[in-house]
């Protein structure tokens, strides 16, 4: 399976997926954001990170660049999408994703392990997943926290476009569980066609036990399955 | 002459100058929690009367163009496609 990793400046999470990706045998290659021709892929990956020194709003600038416009045809012909984090912000950006990620309640950068339940596994990011399990992700940011208007969230909801959602250790789904304010815990969302996926949790630093736990292999395999 | 030229060609960015200022600011039911942590520090400083306040982006804006009317619509071009987030935020567009 062929992947391409976007690069803006200011992009930090890059490397790490770029790194997961080739550990889970992707052909794997790097996109600077000037670039107007994308290599073929079947999977295109917006990393983490801060691009354009999150300007304007995060991923604002980013979903403004010459290559967004080779991702969003791509997007639109059914590559398999996957943004995390920042790359989450700048698909919203883009309009691939609706919604928005707002600033956290608290104020505050959350760099913290949390538990996310899977929501749907009925997808091609989740298929190796078993239904509602619990993981333990990282998550890394400052704007997290899901907004969108009643009318999307109940879409959302009754088309199981859900992906991920904040939760306890035991899969509790509320106020306590949730870090940053999101609307419904969500930490993750497809678009209609679910070749999209927009995730603010890390999984590409959940591969390797030495370095934290195993918990984001799942979603690599699921790619390849 | 390259000099006039110079000369002339700066005395009509002038002439096509017009200018604005975008204000933009979060929708009212959209929570403004810097806004809130602003509002909560100045009523620690005694400003009882604050009633209430959100936090909003300033931008000043010089359009190269003579008509009032298309350059306001370019300006709301750019706000629409880039300054404002339509989910969240509200936009005021002013002559200056």
């Amino acid at each position: 399976m062929k992947s391409s990793v976007i690069v803006f400046p200011g992009s930090n999470c890059d490397r790490d997926i770029a790194v997961a990706l080739e550990k889970m045998q992707f052909k794997n290659q790097m996109v600077w954001h000037k670039e107007t021709n994308l290599p073929k892929s079947d999977l295109i990956v917006i990393p983490g990170g801060f691009s354009y020194g999150d300007y304007l709003r995060s991923g604002a600038i980013a979903g403004k660049s010459l290559i967004i416009e080779e991702v969003i045809k791509a997007a639109n012909s059914g590559c398999l999408i996957l943004g995390i984090c920042n790359g989450f912000q700048i698909l919203t950006e883009t309009g691939l994703l609706k919604g928005t990620l707002l600033r956290n309640e608290n104020l505050k950068f959350i760099n913290k392990d949390i538990n996310i339940k899977v929501t749907n596994n009925n997808t091609k990011f989740t298929n190796k997943y078993k239904s509602n399990q619990i993981l333990k992700i990282n998550i890394a940011h400052n704007e997290g926290n899901f907004f969108t208007d009643q009318e999307y969230l109940e879409e959302l909801k009754k088309e199981n476009l859900i992906a991920f959602q904040y939760c306890s250790e035991k899969g509790d789904v509320n106020k306590s569980s949730n870090p940053n304010g999101s609307l419904e815990n969500i930490a993750g969302i497809y678009n209609k066609n679910k070749n999209i996926l927009g995730m603010m949790p890390h999984p590409e630093r959940m591969i390797d036990e030495l370095v934290s736990n195993k918990d984001g292999i799942n979603l690599f395999s699921s790619l390849l399955n | 002459m390259k000099l006039i030229l110079v000369r002339q060609f700066q005395l009509n960015l002038k002439k096509n100058k017009l200018k604005f200022s975008v204000t933009v600011t979060l929708k009212k039911d959209v929570l403004d929690p810097q806004g809130k942590v602003v509002q909560n520090t100045l009523v620690n400083m005694g400003m009882n009367n604050l009633k209430s306040i959100r936090q909003g982006k300033h931008f000043e804006i010089d359009v190269d163009e003579k008509d009032v009317s298309t350059a306001e619509k370019k300006v709301d071009e750019m706000c629409k496609k880039l300054l404002a987030n339509l989910i969240i935020e509200n936009y005021k567009i002013n002559k200056i």
